[in-house]
């Protein structure tokens, strides 16, 4: 297994931006995701891992060898296709001997092979079947045989289950984590899903307009969002504007305005943060952080809002003039309506601060 | 990184050019090339004909003389008469091609079924062919005005289709199919719940037909105004069957024949610049606006034609649009049973015979000229392929400066009319040049096979690109993911999944050349007569017989083609 090291990679199409800048070290065997809105350079990065694109600027490594200008054919890449690429003129054997075919291997080889990798995606009996004759998640397992039947240094997966619905994208989610784990291949994942993300990744990069806004595990991405972007983009979270107060050993204090007084930890914020008093913050406080009752920071307020949805309850509640998203797990209690007044408490440690500017 | 590395993984020189990024313009250049030596050298060849005198001064005295009316007024006539002809038929096509698709999308009535397959009919005739049997039926001699001169005892036929009329109903039942097909896609186009949305709103049948329908036709109305505009200026067959000397392709081939090669130059220029002019506007109306619909999966609903009066009147009128599609086939397969020189005032020829069909395959002589168009068209199409295939990958795949260039090149030759494709080769190959390896090509073998090729190009080259452009990018690009180079997936990838729609253009490609006629008729020479040509002849020697079975053989070739094509259409279609 290779890993995969980009170098300062930019590209650019004639004047409109692609990518900019991207500096990345995938180690191998790692599960590696792009996540990030449509047209913020996921795909264009992919592309150019794959050899599809050249960079305009820097240089791609596989290990130690520069990749940057060889073609896509002398790679050693598995690839996925959002909408799988198969070949319709061969049946389902043809389309996964394809590479190997390339490589010249003996055709008693090939059959052994495919016949296993048929096996892998549990599509044994398959082989004379039409592409046409399958269905959309029988298509997905074949070219995903096909890409792993080469034995590639690295698999590329670019949206591969958003053609599938919800239950069979499940199944399948699961599924290629499987195959990951035990073949322990070199994986890029790129998705704008940010559950698929935070289920399979070891690591996931998040992109937007053509910038990495943060790399880390799911949990630094969602625990310790770097900016407003990552807060936002990925869960759920209440964004407050804030400005710092003082502060008092590891304690910092923060005035959320409207005469509200929160206070938080230094250690819980954002690296690029530099915490000085005046500063001006913005503060990402996730819904089911946020309890009922009396306690540290508390709050009261009146319900805007209220939303059942079995396994817990969401209120939306009105502090002063700041809104603020709840989410209450049901355990059978009184749920609140709107008008009614309520009181809410924020532990230290779910109030994270972040730069103001981001 | 060091260097070694870089060095130690093998780099050929064949896929370091192949990844250079000028690789692509050594992939074009061929095509520039063919596209400069067969089509634009060539036309600038007849252009300096036009304007050089035989000292060899720059002179525009032949463009004079053209529009001068004191000496003669033949060549303002013929243009003015072309234009007339292609205007008149621009509009009766445009009435009877609109109405039929109307008929045949929106209402029911009985024989609608086989009236909208028997529609399609004059697509299978070639020109030659189409303007034969109409004059087999309707003209002076023909059958019809035979039938009621001997029904009511006259002395003279009380009718007879001849002169311009004749050229316009017989440009109106070739060409009104153009005006037909887009009429129908536009109609299939057209959601009935839009109709329903401005009924709603309150607003009344000529209201909906002035705001919503004809609007959302314009754009295909226009677009074959200006096809049937351009195949009517070209039209030769036709005018030659009429006898029409006074149009454009009658004054070249009068001139031509005449040995007057200036003045054939001058014409076919002007005619050329006419064309192209056509070209380019249809070209640019085309990317200019396109009204979409918005809806997806459209039900069609007909109008049941009710009340028995209706009935019975929409059933007479479906028999009578069956019989005069079907006449002109069924003339040309009697006339082919019929003995030569034997039919002079009959009504329907009295004496019959297989014999013309057994000469075909027999007789040497009446076997010649179905050869000789076999290997011409082939050797035509097999260039077609090879340069429709590559222009069409370049087009659909490539980025180059210069694309736009390509494309309005290879459309060319079609807007040219085949008699100016004839004189510009005949300028541009009487002598030896670069293109010809240096050998004089008029009055060999190979000339009607480049006619063929120059001529057949656009649609080769329409047919791939149509399939190319079909198929997904991602399908090409995840075949060299798997290591495959760029040769290995356009053999094993590309070229199997376009191949229907190669063929499929091919083919048509195939019997166009054996069926042409109007390139051909003026650069034949006597051993390379091709089918149409001899058709042609035959007609002249009075053997209508044999003239007939040529034709039918031609229809023949034809109709299994456009089956076998629809079949490959339909085939293709089913890509994932």
């Amino acid at each position: 297994m290779k890993s995969v090291k980009l170098q300062n990679v930019s590209k650019t199409f004639g004047k409109a931006r692609g990518v900019e800048n991207v500096d990345i070290d995938i180690r191998s065997g790692e599960f590696f995701t792009f996540l990030g809105p449509s047209g913020c350079g996921k795909t264009t990065t992919l592309r150019m891992i794959a050899g599809f694109y050249y960079p305009t600027k820097g240089k791609i490594y596989f290990d130690d060898r520069d990749m940057t200008t060889v073609p896509p054919n002398k790679r050693n890449i598995g690839m996925v296709f959002q909408n799988y690429a198969l070949f319709p003129h061969m049946t389902v054997f043809e389309n996964i001997a394809f590479g190997l075919e390339v490589r010249k291997l003996p055709k008693s080889v090939i059959k052994e092979k495919v016949e296993r990798a048929q096996k892998l995606v549990h599509l044994d009996g398959y082989g004379n079947r039409k592409i046409t004759e399958l269905s959309g998640g029988q298509q997905q397992r074949v070219a995903l045989a096909r890409a792993l039947v080469i034995e590639p240094d690295i698999l590329l997966l670019d949206e591969p289950l958003s053609n599938l619905d919800a239950k069979l994208r499940e199944e399948t989610r699961v599924e290629i984590k499987r195959l990951q784990v035990e073949l322990g291949i070199t994986t890029i994942y790129v998705t704008h899903d940010q559950h698929e993300a935070m289920a399979m990744s070891d690591r996931i990069m998040v992109m937007n307009q053509g910038q990495i806004q943060q790399i880390g595990t799911p949990q630094e991405i969602y625990n310790r969002p770097v900016n407003h972007f990552v807060a936002s983009f990925i869960g759920e979270s209440n964004i407050i504007d804030a400005s710092i107060k003082a502060i008092e050993g590891e304690h910092v204090i923060i005035d959320a305005g409207n005469g509200i007084v929160l206070k938080g930890l230094t250690s819980n914020s954002s690296p690029k943060l530099q915490i000085q008093p005046e500063k001006n913050v913005k503060l990402s406080i996730r819904p089911e952080i946020i309890k009922l009752g009396e306690g540290p920071n508390s709050l009261i307020g009146e319900v805007q809002f209220t939303e059942f949805s079995g396994v817990s309850i969401n209120y939306i509640v009105k502090v002063g003039s700041i809104e603020i998203s709840v989410m209450v797990i049901n355990t059978g209690t009184n749920i609140l309506n709107r008008g009614d007044q309520i009181t809410l408490h924020i532990p230290e440690a779910g109030i994270y601060l972040m730069d103001g500017e981001g | 990184m060091n260097a070694n590395e870089t060095n130690s993984y093998r780099v050929s020189p064949w896929s370091k050019l192949t990844q250079s990024k000028y690789f692509v313009y050594i992939l074009i250049s061929p095509l520039f090339f063919i596209l400069l030596g067969y089509v634009i050298y060539p036309l600038y060849k007849t252009f300096v004909q036009s304007v050089v005198d035989k000292e060899g001064n720059f002179t525009f005295a032949n463009y004079l003389k053209f529009f001068d009316t004191m000496t003669t007024t033949a060549n303002i006539e013929a243009l003015w008469n072309s234009v007339y002809i292609s205007v008149i038929s621009v509009i009766t096509c445009a009435i009877v091609g609109v109405t039929m698709a109307f008929l045949l999308e929106r209402y029911d009535f009985p024989g609608r079924k086989i009236l909208s397959v028997l529609v399609l009919v004059p697509m299978a005739l070639p020109p030659l062919i189409g303007a034969l049997s109409f004059t087999f039926l309707y003209g002076e001699s023909g059958i019809f005005p035979r039938f009621f001169q001997k029904l009511f005892g006259l002395s003279e036929v009380p009718f007879a289709l001849e002169g311009i009329f004749g050229v316009i109903v017989v440009h109106t039942f070739t060409m009104y199919t153009y005006f037909y097909l887009s009429a129908q896609a536009a109609i299939k186009g057209l959601d009935p719940s839009l109709e329903e949305a401005a009924t709603s709103l309150g607003a009344g049948r000529i209201r909906i037909w002035r705001k919503v329908i004809l609007p959302m036709l314009t754009p295909a109305m226009i677009a074959s105004s200006l096809l049937v505009f351009m195949i009517s200026m070209a039209s030769y067959t036709a005018p030659l069957m009429f006898g029409v000397d006074r149009t454009m392709t009658m004054q070249i081939y009068l001139s031509r024949t005449n040995g007057n090669l200036d003045m054939a130059a001058t014409q076919s220029t002007i005619l050329s610049i006419v064309s192209i002019a056509f070209l380019i506007i249809m070209k640019w109306y085309q990317n200019r606006r396109n009204y979409q619909n918005q809806s997806k999966g459209i039900g069609v609903h007909r109008t049941e034609v009710r009340g028995p009066l209706m009935k019975y009147l929409s059933m007479f009128f479906s028999i009578l649009g069956t019989i005069i599609l079907l006449l002109p086939i069924l003339v040309i397969i009697l006339i082919s049973f019929s003995v030569d020189g034997r039919w002079t005032v009959q009504i329907i020829p009295t004496e019959y015979t297989l014999q013309h069909y057994i000469d075909l395959f027999t007789d040497s002589r009446t076997w010649k000229p179905i050869w000789n168009s076999i290997q011409m068209s082939t050797v035509a199409v097999i260039g077609n392929i090879i340069f429709g295939v590559a222009a069409a990958y370049a087009m659909v795949r490539m980025n180059f400066k210069g694309k736009n260039l390509l494309d309005i090149l290879i459309m060319i030759p079609w807007a040219l009319p085949g008699t100016v494709v004839a004189v510009n080769l005949i300028a541009a190959f009487s002598e030896p040049s670069v293109f010809s390896f240096n050998q004089v090509l008029i009055g060999t073998f190979w000339i009607l096979p480049l006619a063929y090729f120059v001529r057949q190009l656009p649609l080769v080259f329409r047919n791939t690109s149509a399939s190319l452009m079909q198929m997904d990018h991602s399908v090409e690009e995840a075949a060299r993911g798997l290591g495959a180079t760029w040769w290995y997936s356009f053999r094993r990838v590309i070229l199997p999944m376009t191949a229907s729609g190669i063929l499929a253009g091919t083919l048509l490609a195939f019997v166009q050349g054996l069926g042409e006629f109007v390139a051909s008729i003026l650069i034949y020479n006597v051993s390379t007569m091709p089918l149409s040509v001899a058709i042609w002849q035959k007609l002249y020697a009075f053997q209508f017989g044999t003239a007939c079975a040529y034709g039918v053989l031609q229809i023949l070739l034809i109709l299994i083609v456009l089956i076998v094509s629809e079949k490959l259409n339909n085939g293709s279609g089913a890509t994932m």
